[in-house]
């Protein structure tokens, strides 16, 4: 009985240094491989879900990267070399996106990241990139409230998206009465306070103003939308300002759909809702409904610009109907303004790199072009649209010109001293009435 | 003859103008209306609308109409517009002349939601003796919500000529509406429009007493105390709504978990792939309605009762292959079960994200899905009623099945004594099969009424599990009627709560006491006596 055991246990002793032995091998070949990739590649690190609750979302922005880089490889690469992607799958887990984050930067020894989607995945690597100094381009419309040195936010910050939104409903659709409805977490609890600052220095009463929080994925939005109809039954006009995120949208729209809320009744402007999310619902009951974004597919350029990388989009991906929507032109923005500041400094360390990116200016696809700021976000032009019945959206409104993102609110009272400056301050929340700063200096 | 005369000259001011200007039909206000829709400006379609709607034209009606539905065509270069009608023939908007095709540059006008209520409130006045009773029917509720002064005489024209009890009625409203809003309107006027509304008793008429401003003192407390009677009844009203939600979800409920009531509850297998044989199901009335609507478009009302039998052959064959490949091997290793049921829907999201897309995929309502009624003073979504009708009818079904057929005495026997069952002859590990077959298919079955209210994206199932789970348990496991009243009681007690608490914190309060309850009975509702629990 005992020597059996002793054998099998030395069996599988055996067994395992055979598997090391392999492993370490294996290791040995890939590292050479991958020193020997280094020397004639740039690596570019992609940082979004492809599994979990964010694929729906994330999928997207990984096939636009990858398809960036195939065009820029196509017009040569950058400083010569060939740019290689890194895809990882951090799985909508955020404690693995630390991991997956940290393991492109050590083991890939990428140049630069595009990824995150949520707030939470973005907070959650932030620590990793500082560590280990590399650079982070992070493109979805976000609460704010943050300028990290080694994070470059192309998608809008509140200033470039929620505060036009609620302009336009007060000036075009005369809205008395505010519904802020959102998702449960970080981004629409941020966006409704400074949207509810904000309406309050308009001179809109608390009691015209009506917050509600729903879980992730809610689905059961009857006494939800039963509400938002008696609240909108005051005699002044009303609408509804949507950060409710993701899945939940489908079943939130069906309802409004099946409940006959029109918008000419009580109009929804959504910060989460663009072409994909649409893809799923049938828009005719929706119509006239709206969403703030600084990108619409439909958009029409006069350059051309935005139908050319529509159709360039469309024969990568190969699928006719595939739809093109605002995080991917913030990273489309992004893209191109790490390959500028790549060639100004011709090199890919990311020092040089974070140094060289403010000033650095991209075209959009909207027809004008985008300057990165010192406070690390950039400038965007806002649009209104309207859905319609075939799930794009109409262009009802513009700002006039391009909106620059502000890194910390103007409406809450804990931001409206700070800035960011990583120029001529070096700090991300410089307080400019104590003229200090904060603490996140480099 | 000076009339001849006037004509004569208009006709050459006329042509000067087009030669001057070079633009087409620059004749009257009404033709100079028209052309301002080529001008793609909302300020120039706006006062358009208002030129055209009281010009008393013919054409006035086919122009508005056609706006509201997109059929209104503007040609930007030569200012020209057409009215495509749903025949697709095509006439001059500003001459009514039939035109042979409207040219490719022109485009639909475009409409903001400010003008979509100009347009309404145009097409009500101008629709209000329409020989149709829905046409007029929507006007008067048109006119109603837009209560412009100027659509008085319309409305007291309209109402002289009027038949039809409910048009009247309408018609009756929208003259209320009107009177209470006119500032020259008199005393006894606006008390009637008051009592008027008041009778009316919705919330829209709520809407106009709280925001008709400043007015006689009588009128303002006459409003005050039609405001506070109407406040009364819709709180009633609204007790009656939340019952009825609770209802819905509670369905919503009872579809996930009847699955799940027989893979857990009978067989004591914790199926932690329960939620990917719903979302298998949804993923088969979308590919049902992908074929329909490419090959048949006309059977597309009848698409879920086409995917309703497919979803449970689908679900169920997935779920035998499951039971035979996997589970059987891990009867009586409960913890086993969950992690090796845990993996394999991962694997099942998986495949079908990387089959169909991770984006959501589009399920349409059938016609008689679609919409909403109103009884009393709630409304009643149709798709929520058929859920409820189809969500009993499932359990009905079901019932039937295990009391009446030789299969489901079969799957009784053995859950309640597996030895007993096989040495009587009965071939056990066929009826596993067939019965985890039937719970896979059930969920299927559900995941066809899910795709009407849900996404139908790979993480349907996820959002599914937990609630699932949690009715099954409350109801006591292996109790079908358990699981129906455990459903149907945490659906009405979260809509009871949400209202006071708001969804998270309702939700929270649910889950709370749940635990609380498991703790007094740890069974469930409706706790199984005898040899079975103890097995």
């Amino acid at each position: 009985m005992l020597s059996k055991r002793t054998h099998d246990i030395a069996a599988s002793f055996s067994r395992r240094g055979v598997l090391a032995a392999t492993a370490g091998l294996m290791l040995g070949l890939a590292s050479l491989t991958g020193a020997k990739a280094a020397d004639d590649t740039i690596k570019v690190g992609v940082l979004h879900s492809l599994s979990g609750t964010m694929a729906i979302s994330e999928t997207t922005l990984k096939d636009t990267i990858l398809f960036l880089i195939d065009e820029q490889n196509k017009k040569g690469g950058v400083l010569g070399k060939k740019l290689e992607a890194v895809v990882v799958d951090p799985a909508s887990n955020w404690p693995l996106f630390a991991e997956k984050a940290r393991e492109l930067i050590t083991k890939d020894k990428v140049a630069v990241v595009f990824g995150c989607w949520t707030s939470v995945s973005r907070k959650s690597v932030l620590p990793v990139f500082k560590e280990l100094n590399n650079i982070l381009f992070y493109p979805v419309q976000y609460e704010g409230e943050e300028s990290e040195r080694n994070v470059f936010y192309t998608g809008a910050a509140p200033n470039q998206q929620a505060i036009p939104a609620v302009d336009y409903l007060m000036k075009e659709e005369k809205v008395k009465r505010w519904v802020l409805a959102g998702t449960d977490y970080v981004y629409p609890r941020t966006t409704n306070k400074i949207l509810e600052a904000y309406l309050k220095s308009k001179g809109v009463a608390q009691e015209d103003i009506m917050i509600n929080y729903t879980p992730f994925g809610h689905s059961d939005w009857q006494t939800i939308v039963a509400d938002i109809k008696k609240f909108g039954s005051a005699g002044k006009k009303t609408a509804v300002v949507s950060t409710i995120n993701g899945d939940a949208n489908v079943p939130f729209y069906k309802e409004l759909g099946n409940q006959g809320i029109k918008a000419k009744d009580i109009p929804v402007v959504a910060f989460s809702v663009g072409e994909e999310e649409l893809a799923g619902i049938d828009t005719k009951p929706l119509v006239g409904h709206l969403a703030a974004w600084n990108y619409f597919e439909s958009i029409k350029t006069k350059d051309g610009s935005n139908e050319k990388f529509i159709k360039e989009w469309q024969a990568y991906t190969k699928n006719p109907k595939r739809v093109t929507n605002d995080p991917m032109e913030a990273h489309v923005i992004g893209f191109n303004m790490w390959v500028k500041a790549v060639e100004k400094v011709k090199s890919t360390d990311p020092d040089k790199v974070i140094d060289a990116l403010p000033g650095i200016e991209a075209p959009n696809l909207t027809g004008g072009v985008s300057k990165m700021l010192p406070n690390h976000h950039i400038t965007k032009p806002v649009f209104i649209g309207e859905i319609k019945g075939n799930g794009q959206f109409d262009v009802v409104w513009k700002t006039p010109g391009l909106v620059a993102g502000d890194a910390w609110s103007k409406e809450l009272e804990g931001s409206k001293d700070l800035i960011g400056d990583w120029v001529g301050k070096k700090c991300g929340n410089f307080n400019t009435k104590t003229n200090k700063c904060l603490g996140s200096g480099s | 003859m000076p009339v001849h005369l006037s004509a004569r000259l208009c006709a050459l001011a006329l042509s000067l103008l087009l030669i001057v200007f070079a633009l087409p039909a620059l004749a009257g206000p009404f033709e100079d209306g028209v052309a301002k829709f080529a001008n793609d400006d909302f300020s120039d379609t706006e006062e358009a609308i208002g030129v055209i709607a009281s010009s008393g034209n013919k054409l006035a009606f086919p122009i508005i109409s056609a706006l509201q539905d997109g059929r209104l065509m503007a040609d930007p270069d030569s200012k020209k517009v057409y009215v495509t009608g749903t025949d697709g023939k095509s006439i001059d908007a500003a001459t009514g002349e039939a035109v042979a095709s409207v040219p490719d540059s022109a485009s639909a006008v475009r409409l903001n939601n400010r003008l979509r209520r100009s347009v309404d409130a145009a097409l009500g006045g101008l629709t209000l003796q329409s020989p149709d009773v829905g046409t007029r029917l929507q006007a008067a509720q048109s006119v109603f919500k837009s209560h412009e002064e100027t659509a008085l005489e319309a409305v007291d024209a309209a109402l002289a000529k009027e038949n039809n009890k409910s048009v009247k009625a309408a018609l009756g409203d929208a003259r209320a509406a009107i009177l209470l809003f006119k500032s020259d309107a008199t005393e006894v006027e606006k008390l009637e429009a008051v009592a008027t509304l008041k009778a009316r008793g919705d919330q829209e008429a709520l809407a106009l007493l709280t925001g008709m401003g400043d007015q006689p003192a009588s009128v303002t407390k006459a409003a005050a105390s039609a405001i506070g009677s109407i406040q009364n009844s819709l709180a009633v009203w609204s007790m009656v709504q939340n019952a009825w939600y609770g209802l819905s979800l509670g369905s919503v409920l009872l579809l996930a978990a009847i699955g799940l009531a027989i893979t857990f509850g009978v067989m004591g297998v914790i199926n932690m792939a329960h939620g990917e044989m719903v979302m298998l199901g949804a993923y088969t009335t979308f590919v049902v309605q992908e074929v329909i609507r490419t090959r048949y478009p006309g059977l597309f009302d009848y698409s879920l009762l086409i995917a309703a039998p497919l979803a449970f052959v689908v679900a169920g064959a997935i779920g035998v292959l499951i039971e035979r490949s996997i589970i059987r091997f891990l009867y009586g290793r409960p913890l086993e079960t969950l992690l090796a049921t845990w993996g394999l829907s991962l694997v099942l999201q998986q495949a079908v994200r990387t089959m169909f897309g991770p984006t959501n995929r589009e399920v349409g309502n059938p016609s008689w899905m679609s919409g909403a009624f109103e009884f009393g003073q709630i409304t009643i979504t149709y798709n929520r009623l058929w859920i409820l009708l189809f969500t009993l009818a499932v359990f009905a079904i079901l019932l039937a099945m295990l009391r009446y057929t030789a299969l489901g005495l079969e799957m009784r026997a053995v859950t309640q004594n597996r030895r007993m069952a096989a040495s009587m002859g009965i071939a056990t590990s066929r009826v596993d099969a067939l019965t985890f077959g039937l719970g896979s298919g059930i969920a299927g079955i559900a995941g066809v009424a899910l795709s009407q209210i849900d996404n139908v994206s790979p993480n349907l199932g996820q959002s599914y599990i937990i609630d699932s789970f949690m009715v099954v348990v409350f109801g006591g496991v292996g109790n079908l009627w358990g699981t129906l009243v455990g459903a149907f009681t945490l659906g009405i007690a979260n809509k009871f709560l949400e209202p006071v608490a708001g969804a998270v914190l309702g939700k929270i309060a649910i889950l709370v006491l749940i635990i609380l309850f498991i703790q007094k009975r740890p069974r469930g509702l409706f706790a199984l006596k005898g040899r079975a629990v103890e097995a």
